[in-house]
Formats: structure tokens, C-alpha cells, sequence
């Protein structure tokens, strides 16, 4: 029996080793595909770990904390005195911190006190050696450090670095499940480090004691409030659209690849229809021979996840670090800059790139298992098959635009878009040959000259093998179209959004109370400032999602300078008047608000019912905004202090009043911008955020010409016993090498010429179904005609590409190779 | 006399946290107590970081040194470990017996730490305690030195850590004249008011009490005469109570031997009025290391050496999975004293981080009275 298959599977392979490019595509195809969703999968696992371990740092996700309702630091003091009232709260502080010659690392750093944390806290679910406490709290201390971070550091463990404002740190000591980017220092040395002596962020409470809920005592409880949440699971939430998008690409990447699998499996199936009938002949049983090309299939599968893998990897480590920062700017969210993956990753990779191949395989499979015995092996016979399963793609594709429609006019979900997405690209693909075929069935008609009509008939000959390259060519350029339009529409919208939106010179983020104070009285004094605009601030949750509630007092300014989608009649005027707030279009759509209807706000005195009365974009932000009068804010939240100052000044000026205010105030750079700093930041924020889909997407084109590469090399094998008869009627060999690159030319441009409405279909999809589920804001659709063009141009390049060198082969295949043609048995 | 956790390496197995969850970190606190007590074991030049090479800056106890009061109630952070341990015998209306215990530990990380931030290196652990014929309460908690949360004051005496405390009511007698007490834990609590007009007592040289052969010693003393009266609160039900409460005051940088695994020691209330004070140091070998103070009714001591001293176990309890014994036959020859002691309840473990049995006892032979014991190292 192992003889058997053992004979049976050489030669099966022998087939392989005769053409070495079909052995290519398959492998290459397999390795696309899972390169690139491995890749992706890749980052998405490292992002969620990275969030997880954040998550659980500090208590996961039932982490209740008193905090200063003021939005401020909480003096220690009253940490003393609750911990004498019976509290089991714990102090921490939290700051970000740059060490002395890091350019861009900048590292969260947090404050613990150990003796009094509550359990259920990744540093209480540690089994730690003992020695580390002493070594904690002693002298000189520890800095705990995730290792990922150690390494970006550049730093070796037991290193003592400077801050930047010149204190010097603990010994760095490697805690390996650490949240990223985080310093975990003793409270005493965290207040050092932060210049914030006396100063705490939060209290920590154990759940089972903040549950019970007791009342704070009456002196603390108009400073405090009593906030659950974890910034984690916060995380999770924010940038689960970020993922699925990624996921998606990655998806497409995988579908692609495997359509590449497909034809190049389906075609060696063709062409060895004479061997399997020659070994089912010598005796090889159906099930044996089924036997062989499953272990066959099985161990190019493993290659290819393999080399897959590897290549995913690869892919990962070059993304990460503008993933890593669009997180980080867009989110607030540490990913390790390290890609660390589990074993899980590489045994899913592996599975998924098995099953995919023997998705990919299965219709060449049962095909062979249908194989009829003693039936002449004919070529018509497979494009017989062809034509018939043509005429189902026609119906799947009109299936699927059905779905799609239904997906368009029902959905109302992500995952909707996305059955909407893969519909219409699916269904499109699908309808590709079809089409093809009806357009050149219909010129056919039209040709005079026999050349032309063979011209146009060959052609139409050619599609079902060329069909799947086609259509990923499809794929690949709608794909990029969709993606490309977006992104340069949201592009142009956000600068200009960004310009009206950031009038002011100047803006300021106090530390505290009391500096905001000083800093107001200052500010008022200096002649030059021609403005102040103070804007007080309170973090909130609204349904579960968390929002930022901004008060505002000079109701002209930013009447000129705060563009509104949609707004109520004198909705300024009334907002002065406190009878509504404005909130943000993508908290809007999340809360199902209009203009018009009414939204509770909790607030420390009971809830507050304001009415709609304008809509605003608030791009790039994946929290809620709302603005309310700072007068109302600050009687519903009584105490808060301004939280941050715009300025209006003359330009010329500011760099002498950031100098002035540095001085006086010990302001560091992170609490004083000026706008073209600030725009910049933004802008940069944009370009990584879409750094990574660019990338991808580009790679998705790469994928579509190698599709196009493979299918044109195996089809020339076939094509030398279609063009020998031409050749033996006269047309020379560089007169037959053109007419194939006018075939394929041709196929190629109606391509196009169908990714086009395609990819602006797409990108209508985008802007107006799946920006709007995964952030909320909707976007204005936008056609760039000189970006179509340059796309179409690079399209046809890789087209090209593709073509030359079957051609150059064809144009240099001896007459030999052409006479012999008509005696192969094919 | 000495409370520091025993030397024979048992971990503890559960962690029954009543009142404060702790993490982690707590075994470590747990674990430096132990180093504290094992340091002898420790090469000091090996030792451990944070104190190994730090243990020779502490200062060591020797005979001589006067004690003052009441400047000697506070905190001594020249010396590695400290304890204020009370311990109070009571009696409800119901003529149901109860016993409270309030502990609060002090360990310095470093020698003379004074600073009134952070920066300080004392950490601080109290542990609570009520004790009825039906049950046993505990809780447990822990501080950071210097910034307020946990501390002792000798001027007048306030000892402290969260909302637990012993606080002096004035001047008299030392600051030993009228304290009010109070802690509590999950489901308990309990605020009594201590009075005593006798001045403290001292345990062996004055005040310098051996733990050894060896040579290791602290400065310990008592004030066994306190009456005590408040109230118990258990379960929601509040319980009015009186009885005699004991307070003891200990530091030391080496209080063990490294081959002593425990301790057996016994304050005793005699219907008499006088006051006994007996513990042995269970050492590897077998032989025990014993001695006491015999306390007259009007305050006088008189030091007991290991001679004079028999203590034999005479019923053991399975407690928490362990062998412990719960009833004890102590004579004291010279003093025509024999009796037989029983525990108020024989569960009195406290499953803290560093697991032992405290609980009240009462006895019965040639002498009557209540009392506790404490057992550590089993």
C-alpha cells in the first residue's frame, strides 16, 4: 500500500519537476496569501496583547478609582485621610516621562504603592520573589520595565537614566508581562520624577469594597468621585474598528492569493489528466489516487504557509512601528514595538493556510475523483467545463450583487459593510469573465479581416485561464481605487477641517488648579494677547463610551472658527443661553441623536437635559465630544478649574511668550503649542494613520501582477499549440509575439476599464457605509481624477510587466518547438 | 516578648485577607519579617539586598539602657523590628467570655529612618483580632512609614495604621492612664477604654530581655494592668463588655537564635491580682529556651529563669491542618503555682500572611484566671 502511493505520488510530483513555473505559482500563491493575513494577524495579536497587558496592570476590567472632580491631581493628603477613615484605597500617580537623549520614546510612568494595592491587579497576580519589594521600596529603588520596552530603549537592565529634567531614575529591572511603554516606579519616586511631591492621580479601591458603595466622607466627597472603568478594555473598544479594517485588508490579501492557488492547482490538474488515467490504468485505485494528490496538496500547503509565515512575519515587523505610532497618536494606546508572537500565532497561520489550500484545491479534487476512466483526454473538454461553470459564475455574480444590495439597504452594522464589501468585490470578480466575454462575443461581429476576428476570438479563448488573474487584477485596482480615493478625500477634508478649526495661536495645558489660575492672571495682563479663551473640561461616559465634555465662554469666537455640520436655528445664541450642547458627529451616530432631541448628562448634581442644537466633525477622535456653556459645566461640576487656554495673538509674537511662559511657569513642550506645531502633530497623526493601509494596499496590487505573471506563464505552455497553425498559415513569429501582447493588452485595459466604476463604488462604500460604522464621521466622496489616472498607469505597468516575458519566450521559440506542437498529443 | 514569625520555613497556605486585600507584595512584607527573624541565618554579607548589608547599621540591644517613659512608648527606628501588642481578657453582660487582640508590627529596611515622606523605610502591619466561644475574627493591613498612615507617637501615646488605634486620653500615669483602642475587620470591631494607675513593668535585667543562649535579646515591657470596658461589634450585633486588657511594648534588630522555630508564650490574669509572664523558644535540639516574670499585685517583678519554669503540652487540636497544643500544664514550683490551661476557642488561628494561633485562654489549679497564648512556628 505505502509502495503504492509511494510510486503513485512520484509521479504525480514528476509533473512538478517538467513545469517548474506551475510549481512557482502554486507555492507563491499559497506563500501571498498567507504572508499577508499572517502579517496582519500578526499585528492585530501583538496590538490586543499589548492591550491586555495594560488592561490587567492595574486591575482589568472591574478597576474602580477615586478621582479628583476637578479633573486634577488629588492631594495625599487625602489619601491619609481616608485610608484613617477605613478606606482600603491605594495611591497612584500617573505622568508621562522623556528620558535625557530619547528623541520620541516618551514613557507612561506609574506610581504604585505595593503594601496597600488592591488584589486582582496583574502586579497582586504575580508571583514575585521577595527580594524584589525590598528592592522596590529600598534604595535606591526599581524602575520596572517590560522587556520589549528595555530593548527600544537601548538601555541594559540595572541602567540608570536621566529624565529629562535631569533627575535620575531607579536601576531599570525586566518585568516580562508589563504593559508596554510603561514605567512602573514606587509612588515616592514617581512624585520625584514628576515634580509632583504631595500629589496622587487616582485612589485604587478593591472591587468588593467600591461595589458596596459606602459614601465618602462629607469634607471629601465635593473634591472626589468614585470612577469605574478600565483604560484597557477603553482601548480595546476604540481601536476595534482599527483592527477589523486591518483584518479586512488582510482578508482580501488572503482571498487573492488563494485565487492564485486555484488556477495554478486546477490548470496542473489539466494537464495531467492523461497521467492519472495512465495510473488508474496501471491499477491505482480512485481512493489511492485521491490519496496522492491530497498528500500532495497537503505538503505544497505546508510549504507554502511556511514560507508564508515567515514572510507574514516579516511584513509585521516592517508595519509595526507606523501601527504602533498611529495607536499611539490616535488612541493614546502603547503597543510594544517588538513583535513578540505566541506559538498560537504560528499554529493558526499554519491551519489557515492548510484549510485555504484545500479550499483552494477541493473543485480540482473532485474533479479528479469524477475523472471518467477511459475518456480521451481533450482540451475542449476542460474549456467545455469552463464555458458551463462561466454561465454559474454569471448567476453566482448576479447572487451576490443581490446580497450586496440587501446588505446596503438592511445593514446597519460593521460587519454589514463588510458582507456589503465583500459582495460587491466578490460578485464584481465573479461577473468579470462573463462580462469580458459578452464584450468581445459582441465586437467579434464587427471584425473583417480573419487575423482581427481571430484576434478577438482567441481572445475570448484565453479568458477562463487568464480569468482569475484578471479578476484579481480587478480586486487589486478597485481596491486601490476605494482606498486611495478615501484616503485622499478624507485627506483634503481633514487639512481643511484642521485649518478653520485651529484658529488660535496658542494653546496651553496647565498642571493643575492652581497654575491655571496664576496663569489666567498672567495672560490677562499681557498686552499682546488679544484673546483668552479658557476651556474647562470633564471626562464622562455616555452609554458605556467614553466622552470628553468641554465648556466654553467666548461664544463669537468660536462662532467664526467651529464649523458645524448641521445646526438649529441660533443654535450659538442658545447655547450661550445653556439650553443645548453641541456634540460630535461620530458620538452623534453613536447615540442615535438629532438635532432637536435631548441628552441626559450625569453629572455630580444629578443629570442635566440639554437639547441637540449642533452637529460638528470632530475627526480622528475616537472619544465623544460635546460642548456645553462653561457656565452651566461649572455649575453642575462645581470647583473645576480651566483645563487648557487658546490664545489669539499676532504671530510674530509667540515665540516670545512661550519663551516667557516657559520661564515663569515651568512649562515644558507638552503644555505649550503653537498652532503650526500642533498642525503638524496632526497632520503627521493623519499620514501614519494611514501609512500601514497604504502599505497593504500597495502589496494588494504587487499580488494582483504576480496573479497576472503566473497565468500568462502557464497559459504560453498551452498557447504554442494554438499559435503553430497561425505560424504554418504565415504570420511570422514577432508579428504573433505582438498580437498576444494585443490580446492581453486588451484584456487587461477592459479590465481596467471595469475597476474603474468599480473602485469608485468602493469608494463610495467606504466613505459612506463603513467610515460611518467604524468612526462615526461621514465623509464627503471625492474623485481625484490625476490619482485615477496615475493608479491606471501603474496598473498597466504591472500589466506589462507581466506580459514580457511569456512574450519574449513565445517571440523566441524555435520553429522546432512550433512544429512539434502539432505532434504533441495535446 | 517576641512576636516575630517563626524560622521554620512553613509558607502560609491560604490567605483568608479579612479586611484588606492584599497583593502579592504582602507575602514580601511577610517574607522580610521572616528575614528579620531568620537574619542570623543570613551571612549579612550575602544576605539580601536590601538588608543584608544594612543589618550591621543597626543598633543592637545590650543591658544597661535605661527605659524612659514615656519617651520610650514611641517608635525606635535605630532598631530593625517593633511591636505594640494588646491583648484583653472580657466578659459580657451574658457572663460570655471574650478576648480582643491589636497588634501593630513595625520593620525598618534600613536603620534610622526618620524622613517624613516616602522616602521613609519603615513599613508598618496591624494585625485585629476577636475571639468568642463560637468564633474567630481576624483582619490584617499594611503601611508605608512616614507619610501618615500608620505610626507611633510616644508624647502623649498614639500608635496607629488606617482607622485602627491606641490613643493615649492625657499624661497620667506615663501616658499609660487612660487609652482608648479601636480596630475593626469584615463582620467585627471593637472599641475599648483602658485605664491603669501602675507604672509599666519591665521584663528580665530592666527592661533587657534574653531570647537565648546566644546572646539574643530586646528591650521589652508590659502594662499587664489595665481595665478595660467598651463594646464588641460582630455581625451587626453590638455587645457591651469589661474585663483586663495587657499591652506590650518590644524592639530588637536580632531577637532569634537561627535554630529557634517558635514560640509558646502566656500572659496571665490571676483572680489574686498578680500577673504571670512565661514563654519558651522552641529550639531545634529540643532543648528549650524559658523564662518569665512573676507580677506581684502591686506592680513588682521578679524575673523567672528556665529553672524555675514548666511548661508541658497536654491536649493537642488539629488547627488549619496543623498539630497545635491548645492546652498546657504550667508549674512554677517556687511559687507553689500548677495549673491547667484551656482555650476559649481552640480555632484562634490567624491565617495572616505569616499564619499563627492567638487566642484567650482561661485556667484553673492552684491558681485561677484568664489569659492568652500564643503559638507560632507549628
Amino acid at each position: 500500500m505505502m509502495r503504492r502511493l509511494y510510486w503513485t505520488l512520484s509521479a504525480l510530483l514528476s509533473h512538478w519537476r517538467r513545469h517548474p513555473l506551475q510549481l512557482f505559482s502554486v507555492l507563491a500563491g499559497l506563500w501571498l496569501a498567507t504572508s499577508l493575513w499572517a502579517g496582519v494577524q500578526a499585528l492585530n495579536s501583538q496590538a490586543r496583547d499589548s492591550y491586555a497587558r495594560a488592561s490587567q496592570l492595574l486591575g482589568g476590567a472591574e478597576r474602580y478609582s477615586l478621582v479628583a472632580r476637578d479633573g486634577g491631581r488629588i492631594a495625599q493628603q487625602h489619601f491619609i485621610e481616608l485610608r484613617r477613615a477605613g478606606w482600603p484605597v491605594s495611591p497612584l500617580l500617573q505622568g508621562r516621562l522623556r528620558l535625557q537623549g530619547q528623541r520620541e520614546q516618551r514613557l507612561q510612568l506609574i506610581g504604585i504603592e505595593p503594601l496597600t494595592l488592591p488584589a486582582g491587579s496583574a502586579l497582586a497576580g504575580q508571583t514575585r520573589e521577595r527580594r524584589d519589594l525590598a528592592a522596590f521600596l529600598g534604595r535606591p529603588g526599581r524602575s520596572w520595565i517590560a522587556a520589549d520596552t528595555l530593548a527600544e530603549l537601548g538601555l541594559p537592565a540595572g541602567a540608570q537614566p536621566l529624565s529629562a529634567s535631569g533627575q535620575r531614575l531607579p536601576p531599570l529591572a525586566v518585568w516580562p508581562q508589563l504593559a508596554p511603554g510603561v514605567l512602573l516606579v514606587d509612588i515616592g519616586v514617581a512624585q520625584r520624577l514628576l515634580d509632583a511631591r504631595g500629589q496622587l492621580s487616582r485612589l485604587l479601591l478593591p472591587a468588593a469594597f467600591a461595589r458596596a458603595a459606602p459614601p465618602l466622607p462629607a469634607e471629601l466627597a465635593t473634591q472626589l468621585v468614585l470612577q469605574r472603568g478600565d483604560q484597557g478594555a477603553n482601548l480595546a473598544q476604540l481601536t476595534d474598528s482599527f483592527h477589523l479594517n486591518l483584518s479586512a485588508l488582510g482578508l482580501l490579501a488572503f482571498v487573492v492569493g488563494l485565487f492564485i492557488v486555484h488556477a495554478a492547482i486546477g490548470l496542473a490538474l489539466e494537464q495531467r489528466r492523461v497521467l492519472l488515467r495512465n495510473l488508474r490504468s496501471c491499477g491505482v485505485s480512485l481512493r489511492g489516487l485521491l490519496v496522492a494528490l491530497v498528500v500532495e496538496l497537503g505538503v505544497l500547503a505546508l510549504l507554502g504557509a511556511v514560507a508564508g509565515l515567515l514572510s507574514g512575519y516579516a511584513v509585521a515587523a516592517w508595519l509595526l512601528p507606523d501601527v504602533a505610532a498611529s495607536l499611539r497618536s490616535l488612541y493614546g494606546a502603547e503597543v510594544a514595538g517588538r513583535l513578540s508572537l505566541a506559538p498560537q500565532w504560528w499554529l493558526g497561520g499554519l491551519l489557515v493556510c492548510l484549510f485555504g489550500a484545500l479550499c483552494a484545491g477541493a473543485g480540482s479534487l473532485l474533479r479528479a475523483a469524477r475523472l471518467p476512466l477511459l475518456a480521451l483526454a481533450q482540451p475542449e473538454a476542460w474549456q467545455q467545463a469552463q464555458a458551463r461553470w462561466l454561465r454559474r459564475q454569471g448567476w453566482l455574480a448576479a447572487l451576490l450583487g443581490g446580497v450586496a444590495l440587501l446588505a446596503l439597504w438592511f445593514g446597519d452594522s460593521l460587519a454589514a459593510g463588510f458582507v456589503l464589501l465583500a459582495a460587491l468585490l466578490l460578485g464584481a470578480a465573479l461577473a468579470l469573465p462573463v462580462g469580458l466575454s459578452r464584450v468581445l462575443e459582441a465586437w467579434l461581429p464587427h471584425c473583417r479581416t480573419p487575423l482581427a476576428q481571430w484576434f478577438v476570438a482567441d481572445s475570448r479563448q484565453q479568458l477562463p485561464s487568464l480569468a482569475l488573474a484578471l479578476m484579481a487584477l480587478l480586486l487589486a485596482l478597485a481596491a486601490n481605487i476605494g482606498v486611495g480615493s478615501m484616503t485622499a478625500g478624507f485627506r483634503q477634508t481633514f487639512s481643511g477641517w484642521l485649518d478653520q478649526r485651529l484658529a488660535a495661536e496658542l494653546y496651553l495645558n496647565p498642571v493643575d488648579t492652581s497654575q491655571a489660575t496664576a496663569i489666567e492672571a498672567w495672560l490677562t495682563k499681557q498686552p499682546q494677547v488679544r484673546a483668552l479663551l479658557p476651556s474647562w473640561r470633564v471626562e464622562l461616559q455616555l452609554q458605556g463610551w467614553p466622552a470628553q465634555l468641554n465648556g466654553i465662554r467666548t461664544q463669537a469666537y468660536y462662532r467664526a472658527h467651529w464649523p458645524l455640520l448641521s445646526a438649529s436655528a441660533g443654535a450659538w445664541e442658545r447655547l450661550a443661553r445653556q439650553q443645548g450642547l453641541m456634540l460630535s458627529e461620530q458620538l452623534a451616530r453613536r447615540l442615535d441623536l438629532h438635532l432637536g432631541e435631548r441628552l441626559r448628562l450625569p453629572t455630580p448634581s444629578g443629570t442635566w437635559e440639554l437639547e441637540v442644537l449642533g452637529i460638528y466633525a470632530d475627526y480622528g477622535n475616537p472619544r465623544g465630544h460635546l460642548l456645553v456653556d462653561a457656565a452651566g459645566l461649572q455649575r453642575h461640576w462645581p470647583g473645576l478649574a480651566p483645563r487648557s487656554f487658546s490664545l489669539r495673538l499676532p504671530a510674530a509674537e509667540v515665540p516670545a511668550l512661550i519663551q516667557a511662559l516657559q520661564a515663569r511657569f515651568a512649562l515644558d513642550d507638552s503644555r505649550v503649542i503653537d498652532q503650526a506645531a500642533l498642525k503638524a502633530w496632526s497632520n503627521r497623526v493623519f499620514e501614519r494613520t494611514f501609512a500601514a493601509t497604504a502599505a497593504l494596499n500597495s502589496l494588494t496590487l504587487g499580488v494582483a501582477a504576480v496573479a497576472l505573471l503566473i497565468s500568462l506563464l502557464t497559459l504560453g505552455q498551452t498557447r504554442l499549440s494554438q499559435l503553430a497553425p497561425l505560424w504554418a498559415l504565415g504570420v511570422d513569429r514577432r508579428r504573433l509575439a505582438w498580437l498576444s501582447l494585443g490580446q492581453t493588452l486588451l484584456l487587461a485595459v477592459l479590465t481596467l476599464l471595469l475597476a474603474l466604476p468599480l473602485g469608485l463604488l468602493l469608494a463610495w462604500c467606504l466613505v459612506a457605509v463603513i467610515n460611518v460604522q467604524a468612526f462615526g464621521w461621514r465623509l464627503p466622496l471625492q474623485v481625484f481624477p490625476g490619482q485615477l489616472l496615475q493608479l491606471l498607469g501603474l496598473a498597466l505597468l504591472a500589466t506589462l510587466l507581466a506580459a514580457a516575458w511569456p512574450l519574449w519566450q513565445l517571440g523566441r521559440s524555435t520553429p522546432a518547438a512550433l512544429l512539434r506542437s502539432f505532434a504533441d498529443e495535446r | 516578648m517576641d512576636r516575630v514569625r517563626s524560622c521554620n520555613g512553613r509558607r502560609p497556605m491560604a490567605y483568608g485577607g479579612e479586611r484588606h486585600s492584599a497583593s502579592a507584595f504582602l507575602a514580601l512584607l511577610a517574607g522580610l519579617l521572616l528575614l528579620a527573624a531568620c537574619e542570623a541565618e543570613t551571612p549579612p554579607a550575602v544576605g539580601f539586598a536590601g538588608l543584608g548589608g544594612s543589618a550591621a547599621g543597626f543598633a543592637r540591644v545590650a543591658p544597661g539602657r535605661a527605659l524612659g517613659f514615656p519617651a520610650d512608648h514611641g517608635a525606635h527606628p535605630d532598631y530593625r523590628i517593633e511591636w505594640w501588642y494588646l491583648t484583653a481578657n472580657l466578659e459580657d453582660a451574658q457572663g460570655r467570655a471574650w478576648g480582643v487582640q491589636w497588634t501593630l508590627f513595625r520593620n525598618a529596611l534600613q536603620p534610622g529612618s526618620h524622613e517624613t515622606d516616602w522616602r521613609n523605610q519603615n513599613l508598618w502591619m496591624g494585625h485585629a483580632a476577636l475571639t468568642g466561644a463560637d468564633g474567630h475574627r481576624y483582619a490584617e493591613t499594611f503601611a508605608r512609614g512616614g507619610i501618615g498612615q500608620a505610626g507611633v507617637m510616644a508624647e502623649p501615646l498614639q500608635a496607629w495604621i488606617d482607622d485602627w488605634q491606641l490613643a493615649s486620653h492625657g499624661p497620667a500615669n506615663g501616658g499609660l492612664g487612660e487609652l482608648e483602642l479601636n480596630a475593626r475587620g469584615a463582620g467585627f470591631g471593637y472599641r475599648l477604654r483602658l485605664t491603669s494607675a501602675r507604672p509599666p513593668v519591665l521584663h528580665g535585667r530592666k527592661g533587657f530581655s534574653q531570647k537565648s543562649a546566644q546572646g539574643q535579646a530586646s528591650y521589652y515591657y508590659s502594662q499587664p494592668f489595665f481595665q478595660a470596658e467598651g463594646s464588641l461589634l460582630l455581625d451587626g450585633q453590638r455587645h457591651a463588655v469589661t474585663g483586663q486588657a495587657w499591652l506590650d511594648h518590644e524592639w530588637s534588630s536580632q531577637p532569634l537564635a537561627p535554630d529557634q522555630q517558635g514560640w509558646d508564650w502566656f500572659s496571665l490574669h490571676l483572680q489574686t491580682g498578680e500577673k504571670l509572664m512565661l514563654f519558651q523558644l522552641r529550639q531545634a535540639g529540643g532543648a528549650h529556651y524559658r523564662a518569665g516574670t512573676w507580677i506581684a499585685a502591686d506592680g513588682q517583678a521578679q524575673s523567672l529563669s528556665e529553672a524555675d519554669i514548666e511548661m508541658v503540652p497536654v491536649h493537642f487540636s488539629r488547627v488549619a491542618g496543623r498539630r497545635l497544643p491548645t492546652a498546657w500544664r504550667l508549674r512554677i514550683p517556687a511559687k507553689a503555682f500548677s495549673i491547667d490551661t484551656t482555650p476559649l476557642q481552640e480555632q484562634a488561628w490567624m491565617a495572616t500572611r505569616f499564619p499563627y494561633w492567638e487566642g484567650p485562654i482561661r485556667f484553673s489549679g492552684s491558681h485561677q484566671g484568664v489569659g492568652y497564648l500564643e503559638m507560632t512556628g507549628y
